[in-house]
C-alpha cells in the first residue's frame, strides 16, 4: 500500500473537494440562474421564478432551433452509424495495407481543431461548390456533423466486435446461412447494444457541437447551441439563455445515460 | 472444400463474397472511405489550395492563383506571431494545470478512496464531459462576470476576480478539458501493482518519495496521452477566449474572423494549428503513449 501521512491524506482530500467544487459550481450557477426572475443573470439571485422557462416554451426561435438540432443530430447519427459500423467490420475482420491510415482518417475530424474542420467545410461549400452552381445549404451541416461522429460509432462497435467469437459466424455459414442472414440472425444481435450506445453518443456529440456548426449552418438557420451563441453576444445576457443551456445539458446527458446503461447491460449479458 | 461441388450452390452471392475476402473488404470500406476522403480530406486539401489564392479586397471574392503572400503574412505580421505564441502559452498552461490537478486526484481515487467513493468520483469526473461545450463556457462566464459568483464568494476576503482576461481563458479551458487528463491518469495509477508500493516503502521511501520516484515515472505515458487532448483542444479553441477572455485573441479567433473577409489568410493561418497538433502527435507517438488512448 501507498503509505501517506495523515496530513497528506487530508491535503489530497482537500484537492479532490476543490476539483469537484471547480467542476460543478459553474453548472449549478447556470442552472439556478435559469430560474432567476431578473432579466440579467448574476449572483446572488434575488428572486426565483419559472417565468423564463414558460417564456422559452412558447418562444418560436427556440422551438425552431430545437427542431434543427434534433434534425441535424438525427441525420448525423444515422449516417455515422452506417459508416462507423462498416469501418469497424473492415478493421475487425481484415488486416490490410493502410490499416493504420484508415484509423487516422477516422479520428482526424475530431482530432483537428473544430475551427479548422469548420473552415475547411465552409471553404469547400462557399468557394468551390457554390461557384460550381451547387448550393449544399442545410445538408452541408449534416454532412459535417456526420463526419466527426463516425468515430463514436466506430469505437463502440469495434470494441464489441473484437471480443466476439468469430466461430459463430463460420458456424452459421456452415449451416447454410447467407451473409445477410448470418448478419441479421447471428452477428447483429451480438453487437446491437454497442451499436445503439455508439449511435446515442453520436447524437449527443452532434447535439452539443457548435464550432463546426458556426461555419456550416446556412444563413438564418440556428441550432440550439448556435442560438445560445448569438444571444450571449448581446450586452444584457437574458436569463432565457440559461434555460436553453439547461435544456442542452439535459438533452446531452439523457443519451449518454442511456448509452451507459446499455453498455452495462451488455457487460451483464456476457 | 473439394466436396463443395457436390452441393447445389443455393446462395451464389454469399458464396462469392465468402470466397473473396478482398471483395468483401473493398465493399465494406468503399462507402466510408469515399465519405471521409471525398468529403473531409478533399476539403482540407482545398483549404490548403485556397491559402495560395488571391482575394479581391473590395468584394472579398476569391480567385485562383499562386500567391505566397498569405503565408508570408502569417509568419511576419507581428499581431499574428504574437497570437500564435499566446495561444501556445495558453494551451501549455492548461495542460500543466490539468496535470497538477489530475495526479493528486488520481492518487486519491486509486489509493485512498474506498471503492464506493471511487466509483462516485469516476462518474463525477466523467459526467461534465457531456454537459455541453458552449454551456460550460457560458457557465464560466456567469461565474467570473463582474456581478458573478466568484466576486460574490471572494467579497468577504476583499478579493476581486481579474475580469475577463487570459487567466480566465486558461481556467475555462482547464474546466472544459480536465476530464480528458484526469481519466487516463487515474486509470494508470490504478494499474500500478500494489507490491511496487510495498517494495518502495520496504526500502525506506516515504510517501512523497514513492510518488515522485515510482508513481510519476510510471504514469508519464498516461499524462502524455491526456495532454494530447488538453493541448490540441485548447490550441484550436476560440469561443472560450471570445466569451471569457475579453479582448484576448487566439489562433482560432483570427481564422474565424477572416473566413468570410479573407478566406486565403484564414486558410493559411489554419495550417499553424494543424502543424502544432501534428508535431505534438508525432512527439507523443515517439514516446509510445498513443497506444494507450
Amino acid at each position: 500500500m501507498l503509505r501517506l501521512s495523515r496530513l497528506t491524506r487530508v491535503a489530497l482530500g482537500g484537492v479532490v473537494l476543490f476539483i469537484l467544487f471547480f467542476m460543478y459550481t459553474p453548472l449549478m450557477v447556470l442552472i439556478l440562474n435559469s430560474f432567476n426572475e431578473s432579466q440579467i443573470s448574476g449572483w446572488p439571485i434575488e428572486s426565483f421564478s419559472t417565468k423564463w422557462w414558460e417564456f422559452a416554451r412558447s418562444y418560436q426561435p427556440i422551438r425552431d432551433a430545437l427542431l434543427n438540432s434534433v434534425l441535424v443530430a438525427t441525420g448525423a447519427m444515422v449516417i455515422a452509424s452506417i459508416l462507423g459500423t462498416l469501418v469497424a467490420f473492415a478493421m475487425k475482420g481484415f488486416s490490410f495495407f493502410g490499416k493504420g491510415t484508415v484509423n487516422i482518417l477516422i479520428v482526424l475530424p475530431i482530432a483537428l481543431p473544430g475551427v479548422v474542420t469548420g473552415v475547411a467545410f465552409s471553404n469547400t461549400y462557399s468557394n468551390f461548390l457554390t461557384p460550381m452552381g451547387f448550393n449544399i445549404g442545410y445538408f452541408g451541416m449534416i454532412v459535417a456533423h456526420s463526419t466527426f461522429c463516425i468515430v463514436m460509432v466506430f469505437n463502440n462497435v469495434f470494441a464489441r466486435l473484437r471480443r466476439m467469437n468469430p466461430n459463430l459466424q463460420e458456424a452459421s455459414a456452415d449451416l447454410g446461412a447467407g451473409l445477410w442472414q448470418t448478419f441479421r440472425l447471428v452477428t447483429f444481435p451480438q453487437f446491437r447494444t454497442s451499436f445503439a450506445a455508439g449511435a446515442l453518443l453520436a447524437f449527443a456529440l452532434s447535439f452539443d457541437e457548435v464550432v463546426v456548426t458556426i461555419f456550416t449552418a446556412p444563413p438564418g438557420v440556428d441550432t440550439l447551441p448556435l442560438w445560445i451563441l448569438k444571444e450571449v453576444g448581446r450586452p444584457n445576457q437574458a436569463s432565457v439563455v440559461n434555460v436553453v443551456a439547461t435544456v442542452v445539458i439535459l438533452l446531452s446527458l439523457i443519451p449518454v445515460y442511456i448509452s451507459q446503461r446499455l453498455a452495462r447491460a451488455q457487460e451483464d449479458e456476457r | 472444400m473439394s466436396t463443395k461441388s457436390d452441393f447445389k450452390d443455393s446462395r451464389p452471392i454469399s458464396s462469392f463474397f465468402l470466397r473473396k475476402p478482398k471483395v468483401r473488404l473493398i465493399s465494406l470500406l468503399s462507402l466510408p472511405m469515399t465519405w471521409i476522403v471525398g468529403v473531409y480530406i478533399v476539403s482540407l486539401f482545398l483549404l490548403l489550395i485556397t491559402a495560395f489564392w488571391n482575394v479581391d479586397p473590395f468584394t472579398s471574392r476569391v480567385s485562383p492563383g499562386f500567391n505566397l503572400e498569405n503565408f508570408i503574412m502569417v509568419f511576419t505580421v507581428p499581431a499574428y506571431i504574437a497570437t500564435s505564441i499566446r495561444t501556445l502559452f495558453i494551451a501549455l498552461s492548461v495542460t500543466a494545470i490539468c496535470v497538477l490537478l489530475a495526479v493528486p486526484l488520481g492518487i486519491y481515487m486509486a489509493k485512498i478512496a474506498k471503492p464506493w467513493l471511487r466509483n462516485i468520483l469516476a462518474v463525477a469526473i466523467t459526467l461534465p464531459l457531456w454537459a455541453g461545450y458552449l454551456v460550460k463556457i457560458i457557465a464560466m462566464r456567469l461565474v467570473f462576470t463582474e456581478e458573478g459568483f466568484f466576486n460574490w464568494l471572494m467579497a468577504p476576503l476583499g478579493i476581486r476576480g481579474p475580469g475577463f482576461s487570459i487567466p480566465i481563458v486558461i481556467l475555462t479551458l482547464t474546466y472544459l478539458w480536465f476530464p480528458y487528463m484526469a481519466l487516463p491518469v487515474y486509470t494508470a495509477i490504478r494499474q500500478i501493482p500494489p507490491n511496487l508500493f510495498d517494495a518502495s516503502s520496504d526500502m525506506g521511501a516515504k510517501g512523497f518519495t514513492t510518488v515522485y520516484r515510482v508513481v510519476i515515472p510510471l504514469i508519464v505515458p498516461a499524462i502524455i496521452a491526456g495532454s494530447v487532448f488538453t493541448f490540441s483542444l485548447s490550441l484550436g479553441d476560440y469561443l472560450a477566449a471570445r466569451f471569457t477572455g475579453g479582448a484576448t485573441q487566439m489562433i482560432g479567433s483570427i481564422i474565424a474572423a477572416n473566413i468570410n473577409l479573407n478566406p486565403p489568410v484564414a486558410a493559411a493561418y489554419s495550417m499553424i494549428p494543424i502543424a502544432f497538433v501534428v508535431i505534438y502527435l508525432m512527439v507523443a507517438r515517439r514516446t509510445g503513449s498513443l497506444e494507450r488512448m
